[in-house]
């Protein structure tokens, strides 16, 4: 195992401008990927990159959150915040695979939802709750990498998972460390300092049972040695899928709802009981 | 009518001291004692049992004020139908967050409430429902892991005895101090949620002041029928976060109840006096359904 390094490090790993985006990894696990576009309601969100590609042989609908690389790309993809219609996008495809019974893999990336006004006018907070409600009865195994940023709502939006994978040095957590501080202590600025606090390294979300497997990077960030993770990362999503793929498929949607039913931690008096 | 003031006293003496706090001039030389309160919005003083008949809204300026959880069952509820469950469910500090458990328990003697929900079983016009209530009181609404495992046992609650469910919702959102388990109470509201909707059960979702981030981003959106509070904002982004992002000013009425019902996200802006007809009406509508249709 690697020493553990403080989150502020991480967080920076995660950002890294030559880290490998969602694009990379799909180009690597599937080589023949088809991206198929559009919500068929308001528009092409590309925060949101979604197509069929086969990873070894194996057929899957691919759906990942893309930041994009030159500036240009950056501002086409919105810098990896979705819209709305990105989610609607998401889930129009989430269901196509469910009717063609494929399994979906989802790759996160985001700093977080898009905080605009038309994203509020068309409804992100409908658009994230009803990703999450369809993700709990899509009849069809689900596998989740977190490749770097897990920012929120927006990462949970398509985050709900038969199996969930993260990368060592990604982040997850329920606010970006800068929007944590600015609320708690109304200064940004102490975004270094409150990194370690809330607990967002893929170690913490491991121990609170969020996630499922971690995958190493090369030392020193993924940007470092873009390839080198790649085969770690397409076998840990075969070999989930293959087991996922013997569950009936009843009892894959139980067993997804319960485990999110057991999440958290609270206490209770015992006459209350 | 004593008795009812009485009730209700201990409240009223709490967001009596919340507003003079906030106010910039401390008039409490003025308020002898809990017979009148000071309207935090037009400054007019108010014979409190007006206030508490008028369901918090100010008779002289018409604004809404905040209603704790308790006082909100009693406006919607039929009288002593309302039985609690999980009571003494409380919030824990998964992360060790520094200063939060003072934080708690600050709020638990403000409010007199072990967390932010409160939630059980009543009756509106002898209706049976469950019903689940959020307090903006305490430390602002916001869903930790004691608020997501009270509304799904409530959720449950409702599946298992085949009954109708009224969420209430005031929130600012997910609670910062719980970390990522706060997130994924989102997913386990949801969760259950999604069982309640394939039992056939009908989930009315009311939203007031304020509902945003993870509480409107869960289940507080996806009700068969969402209602809103005149006024009240609801929305996902914090409008700075917006601001921020856009670098100009935002729409007038941004996030409003009537915005959203212009942009088509909720049924019905509703006003406050008037939410316990409308959904006594619409429970009604639901109890009748089985007629109508064959199967």
């Amino acid at each position: 195992m690697c020493p553990i390094e403080p989150a502020w490090k991480k967080v920076q790993y995660a950002r890294h401008p030559l880290r490998p985006t969602a694009k990379k990894v799909i180009e690597y696990l599937a080589p023949d990927f088809v991206e198929l576009k559009g919500d068929r309601l308001y528009a092409n969100d590309e925060a949101i990159v979604g197509g069929i590609g086969s990873v070894d042989g194996y057929v899957m609908t691919i759906i990942a959150e893309e930041k994009g690389t030159s500036i240009e790309e950056r501002i086409r993809h919105h810098f990896g915040m979705p819209h709305p219609e990105g989610y609607r996008k998401a889930m129009r495809l989430a269901k196509q695979a469910e009717k063609f019974q494929r399994p979906v893999l989802f790759l996160i990336d985001t700093p977080g939802a898009y905080p605009g006004v038309e994203a509020e006018e068309r409804g992100q907070a409908e658009a994230i709750a009803t990703s999450i409600k369809t993700l709990f009865s899509i009849k069809t195994p689900i596998v989740s990498v977190i490749l770097s940023e897990g920012g929120s709502g927006g990462a949970l939006a398509i985050g709900i998972a038969d199996y969930l994978i993260m990368m060592e040095n990604a982040t997850y957590s329920i606010l970006s460390p800068e929007g944590f501080a600015a609320i708690l202590y109304k200064d940004a600025s102490l975004a270094k300092d409150v990194a370690d606090t809330m607990k967002l390294t893929a170690t913490d979300i491991l121990h609170f049972g969020v996630i499922d497997e971690i995958i190493p990077e090369p030392e020193g960030g993924w940007h470092r040695e873009v390839t080198q993770p790649m085969p770690l990362i397409k076998q840990a999503i075969l070999k989930a899928l293959n087991r996922l793929k013997t569950v009936p498929l009843e009892r894959l949607i139980e067993t997804r709802i319960k485990r999110y039913r057991k999440m958290g931690l609270y206490f209770e008096d015992e006459e209350s009981q | 009518m004593d008795n009812f003031l009485d009730k209700h006293r201990s409240r009223v003496v709490y967001f009596q001291e919340k507003y003079r706090k906030r106010g910039k001039n401390n008039h409490k030389a003025e308020i002898p004692d809990q017979l009148f309160s000071k309207c935090p919005f037009c400054q007019e003083l108010i014979y409190t049992k007006t206030l508490i008949e008028q369901a918090f809204v100010c008779p002289e300026c018409g604004k809404y004020y905040p209603m704790s959880a308790r006082d909100r069952i009693d406006q919607l509820t039929d009288s002593d139908s309302f039985r609690e469950i999980d009571r003494t469910l409380t919030s824990v500090n998964p992360l060790d967050f520094p200063g939060y458990n003072e934080k708690l328990v600050q709020a638990q003697e403000e409010t007199g409430e072990r967390e932010a929900f409160i939630g059980g079983w009543a009756k509106i016009d002898n209706i049976p429902l469950c019903v689940g209530v959020m307090d903006s009181h305490f430390l602002m609404g916001s869903m930790g892991s004691a608020i997501g495992e009270k509304i799904a046992r409530l959720m449950e609650l409702s599946i298992k005895r085949k009954s109708p469910l009224l969420i209430v919702s005031s929130s600012g959102g997910a609670r910062m101090q719980e970390g990522i388990l706060s997130l994924m109470q989102m997913a386990k509201t949801v969760a259950l949620l999604t069982k309640h909707n394939e039992s056939g059960l009908l989930f009315i979702s009311l939203l007031t002041h304020p509902t945003t981030g993870g509480v409107s981003a869960s289940f507080a959106m996806l009700g068969d029928i969402i209602l809103a509070e005149k006024g009240a904002l609801i929305g996902f982004a914090g409008k700075r976060v917006i601001q921020q992002t856009i670098k100009e000013d935002l729409p007038d009425g941004f996030q409003t109840a009537e915005f959203l019902m212009d942009h088509g996200m909720i049924d019905m802006v509703i006003d406050r006096k008037n939410a316990r007809a409308v959904i006594s009406q619409l429970l009604k509508f639901h109890e009748q359904r089985k007629n109508h249709v064959s199967n």
